[in-house]
């Protein structure tokens, strides 16, 4: 017999499954479907998020930078892909992409080369955002920078990132960023088929990482970083390294963020260094603290539903969204740290264990919630 | 790229170099010391620093119009009025923002950034919706706009020495608050031990209030003195945030001390680099070595210690 | 609690869909005095699926209204409601009133593309006009060549583009670059040049263009300096100091948003003064002057097609009618005319054509003459771009420009110089 937090657990992801797989592919034409194929791509972010800030403490501003790496390793592979002898012909040096073109490059740049193959371009868009994670965690935890602090000076690597990226066109493609890409090794992902298969490989992945942070959550480890957060000290003292597993998670969550970023750059057919700077490293953050910071099924709502609200928004009133943004990032704060899950918590939850309970007896709640 | 001009030129060129980078660093000081006070003394970051910026801005383009509209004979002065009210209206709002919204989140510091960054969204749409999406022109008296002919070859801009001025004047004056005065006693001890603080009798409130709106003040004063040297629009506060918070992350939080050799550091390698390289090259190599530093001593150049 | 969320969802799809009809409708009671007569019929004109009724079709307006671009990008949205207002007051386009779709970019690349493809999927607008930074125009590119839809983009560019799907309204660099150079080299014997600009596309290719013309066609004259800025820069000083030090004939700057203010009010307190040291610019239009402020720049010369100042009938209506609707002091420079051009070009390639269907449109937009337009006789090329004049312009202490130099002849586009690569 399974204990109550599993079934409660099975419970929300089947209700997320379905929505995601049945409800929404049903409900929407493939333009707003592919709306959400994109907004999900961000939840990978937001999930990351949950596990660093909500169960860890950690709370980074500078996501957007993995995700940026992660959909940049995808779009140069696309690109090469899509910069073919034939498709160049009119350039002074064909076969390079066009953008190198226009900026007098004349030969492929190094670090470019590898990128022609796919299992690399599938392995770095994972490995760079998590080798850089570990980089940027060694050197901040090790010497137990944490809070604020930590928070800005990865803000500061997102802003530098950004201005380096912008700053050499001719190699990454500048403020234009890298775009016109069409094929994935030979299938073209502009189609509204692409987009289906995208959509659905998207959720797949997603719940994958779910039941993978899941794991992370219900594991030793998981308490261990719940532990740090509320008395790193005293985890600390009792002899467990407490640098070590903070960068770990650090850069679980940004390989998580690399996948989300290589899959926002097939879903959307480009990549630019707008997802590398502060504003969206901070939107992604509100995502998640709608949602529910401690609540990975919340974070993905919490995606979905602010995106959602914006594209509506913007859609009728554009100049009132901005107000509509503000506001919620103080409401949230202010009045409902918890975010969306919070709410779940308080007035649904109840009832749930009881059904799940079957004979309506009641538990404390302190049980570790795992989703 | 030296060869071929005479010992003169080079000497006026030097000369004028040296101010430029002074005239920076003052720019990078004055930017950082609001969200530095505040960062440093309460904990919080305050992610509508540019915005507030920008209020003091506005609040100048407000005057230069009233004056030029009223009392144009005064208009040659009004610059200066500007500032004071700049840091009266940016104050007001802060210590406003603290009552209705910071002080609730004190015990969440990480909360303050995004509640703040809530702040900054509405200011700007505010700030689109009054004075409209374009730039504002903010129009300055002659006198502002020239510049001081050291020698023939020597010409020193008179906005930059303003700049100056009004830096070393905010500086001395925090540095006064902060350390001399009553008050800032109170404000370190707030900070360093908030329970005991109330114990002896400190309205730890008030403190709070008070340095949270010396901060946005101190950050709208920021914003009258760059009208002088840059635009006002309702975004351009997003491009000071960023040179902001690096002077800020780089000097670490301890003290002013830090920020000021933050400023200065930054600065002079950025002025003398632009002069030697292009611009963005220079601005590239400079953020990269901050970047560097900051992995090597991820708690700033010049603090002592940062813990959780 | 996740069925509640859907409903949340679908209650808010729902709720947009009326929100849009309603901000369409409230454009109605200006169209309504319009009578429209012998319109042919829809089934006629409209084989493709548009958003075309017997008596509307629909357009889409993609600008960034809030964001960092707004602030350049609002003039375009106000000269494409002055034009889409003034086509539907003089009869409409093939007898229907023009309705428009308003989408805000938010100045972010992907939120283009994304509305792009709203405007063009879920909206079926008939034409698009909109984007503005070549990096949103990069964005939206492949969903307009998928959709086959049609983009006016009014902005002067760096060129090294030509889609069948877009008509570039605005010059592309040849066009606004080599008259310019030429003027100031003969009439001010210029012989040094020192070229700066913002750091992305536009500037380091025009830049590229201005040296080449330079080194190339204007004899004995040769660049002596050439400096890019992030976007966003609002420090000069550095740079001033090398130009005093350099002392070259012309300053030639490409500088743009809010760096622009910085530059001019740091070069003008460094003791620059423009009415003495040439600086020609193709960055800064009326628009930049209000920020910039008139006395700031003064004295530098502007090279673009069009000027508020420029005396003639067409031009006189166009400023009066632009202030009727969006007030006294609304300036107007040359991408919101260029803007303005947009919706025009649309309704006589649409007459040529004398259908909706986009294949057919673009296929006779080649050649399409717009006689009346404010900037003077223009044309389209079949590279997509535009023929026109290029005029050199004075800035003068009130925000405005004295024309003083006109080409005598069209200047051809072309967006692929030879020679300038």
């Amino acid at each position: 017999m399974l204990s109550l937090q599993n079934r409660k657990d099975i419970l929300f992801l089947s209700i997320l499954a379905a929505i995601l797989l049945i409800v929404l592919p049903m409900g929407l034409d493939a333009f707003r479907l592919n709306l959400i194929g994109k907004y999900l791509t961000y939840a990978f972010v937001t999930i990351g998020l949950v596990a660093c800030w909500g169960d860890s403490g950690i709370l980074s501003l500078g996501q957007g930078i993995f995700f940026g790496l992660g959909g940049y390793c995808m779009a140069m592979f696309l690109k090469l892909q899509a910069s073919t002898l034939e498709a160049t012909k009119n350039q002074s040096t064909p076969g390079i992409p066009d953008f190198m073109d226009w900026n007098q490059i004349t030969a492929l740049p190094w670090f470019w080369k590898p990128f022609h193959s796919l299992s690399f371009s599938l392995i770095a868009m994972m490995v760079i955002p998590a080798v850089l994670a570990v980089v940027i965690g060694a050197a901040m935890f090790k010497r137990r920078v944490g809070g604020t602090y930590f928070a800005i000076i990865t803000q500061a690597i997102a802003s530098v990132l950004t201005i380096l990226i912008v700053g050499q066109q001719g190699y990454i493609g500048g403020v234009n960023g890298i775009t016109d890409l069409r094929t994935l090794d030979g299938w073209d992902i502009r189609t509204d088929h692409a987009k289906y298969i995208l959509y659905y490989a998207g959720v797949v992945l997603l719940l994958a990482c779910l039941l993978l942070l899941r794991f992370v959550r219900k594991s030793k480890l998981g308490r261990i970083l719940r532990a740090m957060r509320d008395q790193e000290d005293r985890v600390r003292f009792s002899g467990y390294n407490v640098a070590n597993f903070k960068i770990f998670i650090f850069a679980l969550a940004a390989a998580m963020a690399g996948i989300g970023g290589a899959l926002f750059t097939l879903e959307v057919g480009f990549m630019s260094p707008t997802f590398v700077g502060i504003v969206p490293s901070i939107e992604m953050v509100i995502y998640c603290a709608v949602g529910g910071r401690n609540s990975l099924v919340g974070a993905v709502y919490g995606t979905l539903l602010v995106n959602w609200a914006r594209t509506s928004f913007s859609e009728s009133f554009p100049e009132i969204w901005t107000f509509a943004m503000g506001g919620l990032f103080i409401a949230i704060v202010l009045f409902l740290p918890g975010g969306l899950a919070s709410l779940y918590q308080n007035y649904i939850d109840p009832y749930v264990c009881r059904i799940l309970k079957g004979n309506g007896r009641q538990t404390s709640h302190t049980v570790d919630k795992a989703i | 790229m030296l060869s071929g001009y005479s010992f003169n030129d080079l000497a006026s060129i030097f000369v004028m170099q040296s101010f430029a980078g002074l005239i920076l660093f003052s720019v990078f000081l004055l930017m950082a010391l609001g969200l530095a006070i505040v960062f440093g003394q309460m904990g919080v970051i305050n992610m509508a620093h540019g915005e507030f910026m920008i209020l003091g801005a506005y609040t100048t383009y407000v005057c230069s119009y009233i004056f030029a509209q009223w009392m144009p004979a005064l208009f040659g002065l009004y610059f200066f009025i500007a500032v004071i009210l700049s840091f009266i209206v940016a104050g007001a709002v802060g210590m406003f923002l603290e009552w209705s919204l910071i002080r609730f989140l004190y015990k969440r510091p990480l909360d303050t950034l995004l509640a703040t960054w809530g702040v900054s969204l509405i200011l700007q749409q505010i700030f689109r919706s009054t004075f409209g999406a374009r730039e504002v022109g903010v129009t300055l008296p002659d006198w502002m706009m020239g510049s001081w002919n050291l020698s023939e070859t020597i010409q020193i801009p008179i906005n930059g020495m303003i700049v100056i001025a009004i830096t070393l004047l905010i500086t001395i004056v925090i540095y006064g608050l902060l350390y001399k005065s009553g008050w800032g006693k109170q404000v370190r001890a707030v900070m360093q031990n908030r329970t005991m603080a109330g114990d002896v009798g400190i309205n730890t409130e008030r403190v709070d209030r008070f340095t949270f709106g010396l901060g946005c003040g101190v950050a709208g004063v920021a914003g009258a003195a760059f009208t002088m040297i840059g635009s006002t629009s309702p975004t351009a506060g997003q491009q000071y945030i960023v040179d902001t918070f690096l002077v800020v992350a780089f000097g670490g939080t301890e003290s002013l001390g830090g920020t000021i050799a933050s400023a200065f550091s930054i600065s002079q390698a950025r002025s003398i680099l632009e002069f030697f390289l292009s611009g963005s090259m220079a601005q590239v190599l400079v953020l990269l070595t901050v970047i560097g530093i900051l992995m090597l001593r991820p708690q700033g150049l010049f603090a002592l210690k940062v813990r959780r | 609690m996740p069925d509640k969320k859907t409903h949340l969802l679908k209650l808010q799809a729902s709720r947009r869909q009326m929100l849009t009809g309603l901000s369409a409708l409230s454009l109605s009671p200006f169209l309504s005095r319009v009578a429209y007569a012998d319109a042919p019929s829809t089934a006629a004109v409209n084989t493709t699926g548009l958003a075309v009724t017997d008596d509307t079709v629909t357009v889409g307006i993609l600008h960034s209204i809030t964001g960092t671009m707004a602030l350049s990008e609002i003039g375009s949205v106000e000269a494409e409601k002055l034009a889409i207002a003034q086509i539907n007051e003089s009869g409409g386009v093939l007898g229907r009133k023009i309705k428009f779709i308003q989408e805000d970019g938010a100045s972010d690349w992907p939120t283009f593309a994304e509305k792009a493809r709203k405007l063009l999927e879920n909206d079926k607008c008939a034409s698009v006009f909109g984007c503005w930074t070549s990096a949103s125009r990069k964005a939206v590119l492949p969903v307009f060549e998928q959709y086959n839809g049609l983009l006016y983009y009014p902005t002067f560019y760096e060129g090294l583009e030509q889609s069948r799907n877009v008509i570039y309204t605005g010059q592309e660099a040849t066009q606004q670059i080599l008259a310019g150079l030429d003027w100031i080299s003969k009439e001010k014997n210029a012989k040094t040049y020192y070229l700066l600009g913002s750091d992305y596309i536009w500037p380091r290719t025009a830049n590229k263009i201005a040296r080449k013309h330079i080194e190339n066609h204007l004899k004995g004259s040769r660049v002596v300096g050439e400096e890019y800025f992030p976007l966003g820069d609002s420090q000069f000083n550095s740079v001033i100091n090398k130009i005093k030090l350099m002392k070259p004939d012309v300053i030639y700057a490409i500088i743009v948003g809010g760096s622009n203010v910085a530059f001019y009010k740091q070069l003008k307190a460094a003791g620059l003064d423009l009415s003495k040291h040439n600086l020609m610019t193709i960055s800064v239009t009326e628009d930049e002057i209000l920020g910039i402020g008139g006395e700031n720049i003064a004295g530098a010369y502007a090279c673009m097609k069009y000027f508020q100042s420029i005396d003639t009938p067409d031009n006189k209506k166009f400023v009066a009618a632009f202030k009727k609707m969006w007030g006294e002091k609304s300036v107007i420079g040359d991408v919101t005319q260029a803007a303005y051009l947009g919706p025009w070009l649309w309704k006589l390639a649409v007459e040529k054509a004398g259908t909706f269907d986009i294949s057919k449109v673009i296929d006779a937009s080649p050649g399409v003459e717009f006689k009346n337009a404010p900037e003077g006789y223009v044309r389209i090329h079949k590279n997509h771009h535009l023929w026109s004049k290029t005029l050199v312009g004075r800035a003068r202490t009130d925000g405005q420009f004295d024309v003083i130099y006109e080409t005598p002849e069209l200047m051809e586009p072309n967006p692929f110089p030879v020679g300038y690569q």
